[in-house]
């Protein structure tokens, strides 16, 4: 069969299931735009190429499958790297098609010509300058297995404009094998079987879980390990709804912002089980005193993760999900009564902790509004149940906190790369790939105007997210260390002046709800929640208030700041 | 801990952007790159890379597994530790006044090596050796002065059981 290269993309998307792209046209494009409308792929214009990759991202970890953005050569690709970075560093599967100038152009300094590939070659799993028609289906299909399998990312496929257009005759490429890429997913069994060991004789253990655990979708077998072994459990913010938030052995979060409870057990722990994380310093505090008498058992499908930042007693390279199945048989021995005996003082010890040192606030009737309240009520009003977003900052702190998660892939948050104007183009993402599920972006003031410009991309295809903006009127997280570490000078972090959200919901075509004494939150709430909108909620929030616990950078993690 | 030099051999796909991979490795993490040494193997493929580093223990290891990590790294080995034969080749140019033209030659002939290139003051020399050697000509030939040296960087194999 003879196709151009347009339509050997088309098949091969479609061949890889691909049944939605989030994009934006631009010259070196218009050969591929033109087959992909003559297709049933949706195609998703947003309004700014970093909202494509953002929604790609938000689409990946809601639907559980690669999301795929196309964007122009030159602008069209740079604007994408902030957003492909972020996707690296949550290692979230998602292809990333760049248009580029004609094979024979460049080099040249051509219109519209930067060296994609070499810009984001640092911050891709792996990229692919595709140099004749000949070889872009079997490199899209590579391009798709490298993104999903192993520890997942970001991959970039740069198509010339000939490429593109030139007629090749064209066949399926076959199953994709790579020499040099096999990804060890099955574990050690004789370290397992050393785990299992250290798991009956320890009597404060403790699991420390993060996205590995969700990305190879091991939640359930994490819930049974931690269940049958009565070992607490807390986890990294890129592992929040691995375990569930309603379990007696649930700890809360770990790190920086951690539960008291949570970074307490690191203190103390003889066992730590850490998997699928990958010891971030947010995480960690200083290393040197981090889970000091602690055995730490680390398994993680990238063997590069381990050791690199903690020294670990086991390390296990392997996939979360079937190493903790194995776990489960090789623990199916311990005698139950005999565990629950020696758990006990380790377990009424964190009873303890958690009554004495809660995560707390206070919400005085008469007072501003807690952004704390806002999303325990948010928590409250949807059981739950939704899926979450969240922007940078205090916002995203405060929804990692008060949002409880049941669920894994409902989470979804810059976590390694922090940034900024992640949560509205994410929720996008997430609502084209759950139409049925209610996703909220928890927001803060200057982080939802970073990538605003997304609501038309919402209400054009009547995606009914819901943004909560907790607006304080600071650049919050900021504001925050320069008041507890910088003698209260609030250098440039004050947003003098805002737009009213509620009038820019309205311009858009979206709804636009405002709260500004407590008694107003949860009928605003209530009113955003429950409408088939896209809506804005815009909750004038106590101006400085802090995220606490919080550990100093640096700092070990039981040494926290508390309210 | 101690900062040691490592020897690592690779095999890698012989394609464009392979190189800039693996420097932009060493540079984005901060590690050291003594010398990197590349060119094609039997196979057309695959090309065999050359990289001496340094660092301790655990940097090495860490170095290690994220080569092992990119793509288009088939296999990495560390030759250190192991039996295994190293060369360098050196072109060195020496200043040669007639009173130090005899001495010259004299050290070209018990170093084994040879003279490619001669005008009215300077002798170029053509080395190979392993490290030592190297390190102990240029030694001998620094007094009498060095104009200009090119050197390759180390390339090595393991020595296969006898
Ligand atoms: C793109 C980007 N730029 C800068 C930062 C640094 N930063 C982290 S949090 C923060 C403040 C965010 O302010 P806001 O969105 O209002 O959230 P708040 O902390 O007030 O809840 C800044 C500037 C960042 N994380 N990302
Ligand atoms: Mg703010």
């Amino acid at each position: 069969m003879e196709l151009t290269g347009a339509q050997i993309l088309m098949k091969v998307l479609k061949d890889e299931g691909v049944d939605t792209i989030f994009g934006y046209p631009g010259g070196v494009l218009l050969d591929i735009y033109d087959e992909l409308a003559k297709t049933d792929i949706r195609h998703i214009l947003v309004r700014h190429e970093q909202g494509a990759a953002h929604a790609a991202d938000g689409y990946a970890r809601a639907g559980g499958r690669v999301g795929v953005c196309l964007v122009t050569s030159g602008p069209g690709a740079t604007n994408t790297v902030t957003g492909i970075a972020s996707a690296y560093c949550d290692s979230i599967p998602i292809v990333v098609i760049t248009g580029q100038v004609p094979t024979h152009l460049i080099g040249n300094d051509a219109f519209q010509e930067v060296d994609i590939v070499g810009i984001t070659r640092p911050c891709t799993k792996h990229n692919f300058l595709v140099k004749s028609t000949e070889d872009l289906g079997r490199v899209i299909k590579e391009a798709f297995f490298i993104a999903r399998s192993g520890r997942p990312g970001p991959v970039l496929v740069d198509i010339p404009k000939n490429v593109g257009n030139k007629k090749i005759a064209f066949e399926m490429p076959g199953e994709v094998k790579l020499r040099s890429y096999n990804p060890t997913y099955n574990p050690n069994m004789r370290q397992l079987q050393k785990v299992a060991e250290l798991v009956q004789k320890a009597e404060r253990p403790m699991i420390f879980a993060g996205g590995g655990v969700i990305l190879s979708d091991g939640a359930k077998e994490l819930t049974e390990f931690a269940r049958k072994n009565q070992i607490p459990v807390t986890t990294s913010l890129m592992g929040l709804g691995a375990f569930p938030g309603s379990d007696p052995l649930w700890l809360g979060m770990i790190g920086m912002h951690g539960t008291y409870r949570a970074n307490m057990c690191t203190g103390k722990c003889d066992l730590m089980i850490a998997v699928g994380v990958r010891f971030d310093d947010r995480v960690t505090g200083k290393t040197d005193s981090f889970a000091p008498q602690a055995k730490i058992v680390h398994i993680d499908i990238d063997p590069t993760s381990i050791k690199k930042n903690v020294p670990v007693s086991i390390p296990v390279v392997g996939d979360c999900r079937i190493t903790l199945g194995h776990l489960n048989t090789l623990t199916d021995q311990i005698d139950p009564n005999d565990l629950q005996q020696k758990r006990k003082s380790w377990l009424d010890q964190i009873v303890e902790w958690k009554s004495t040192r809660p995560l707390d606030y206070e919400q005085d009737k008469n007072g501003p509004v807690k952004p704390q309240y806002v999303v325990e009520k948010l928590y409250e009003l949807t059981k739950g149940e939704a899926i979450i977003t969240t922007e940078v900052g205090q916002n995203q702190m405060w929804a990692a906190q008060y949002y409880h998660f049941e669920r894994p892939n409902r989470f979804i948050t810059s976590g390694g790369l922090g940034c900024m104007g992640f949560g509205l183009p994410a929720a996008i993402g997430a609502q084209v790939a759950c139409p049925d599920e209610l996703v909220v972006d928890i927001a803060g003031d200057g982080s939802i105007q970073m990538n605003i410009q997304e609501m038309a991309t919402a209400v054009q295809y009547g995606l009914p997210v819901k943004v909560v903006i907790l607006n304080n009127g600071y650049l919050g997280m900021v504001r925050q260390w320069q008041e507890l570490f910088y003698g209260k000078r609030y250098s440039s972090t004050c947003m003098d002046c805002a737009p009213d959200f509620v009038k820019l919901a309205e311009a858009y075509g979206a709804v636009g709800l405002r709260a500004e004494k407590p008694s107003e939150v949860v009928a605003v709430l209530k009113e955003g929640l429950f409408s088939s909108k896209t809506v804005i909620m815009d909750f004038r929030v106590a101006k400085e208030e802090c995220v606490y616990p919080m550990v100093p950078a640096g700092a070990p993690l039981t040494e926290m700041l508390l309210v | 801990m101690r900062e040691e030099k490592h020897v690592l051999s690779m095999l890698v796909d012989n394609e464009p952007g392979v190189l800039s991979r693996i420097a932009g490795l060493f540079s984005g993490r901060g590690y050291n790159i003594e010398s990197l040494c590349v060119a094609e193997t039997m196979d057309p493929q695959v090309s065999r890379m050359t990289i001496v580093t340094k660092g301790n223990e655990p940097i090495v290891e860490q170095i290690k597994k994220q080569l092992n990590k990119l793509i288009n790294v088939i296999k990495v080995y560390e030759l250190t530790g192991q039996e295994y034969v190293q060369r360098e080749l050196a072109m060195i140019k020496v200043s040669a006044k007639p009173e130090h033209r005899a001495e010259i030659l004299r050290i070209v002939d018990i170093f084994r090596c040879k003279v490619v290139d001669v005008g009215l003051d300077h002798y170029t020399i053509e080395v190979t050796g392993d490290e030592g050697k190297l390190a102990a000509l240029l030694n001998l030939l620094r007094p009498i002065g060095i104009k200009e040296i090119a050197r390759t960087g180390m390339i090595a194999l393991f020595r296969e059981a006898k």
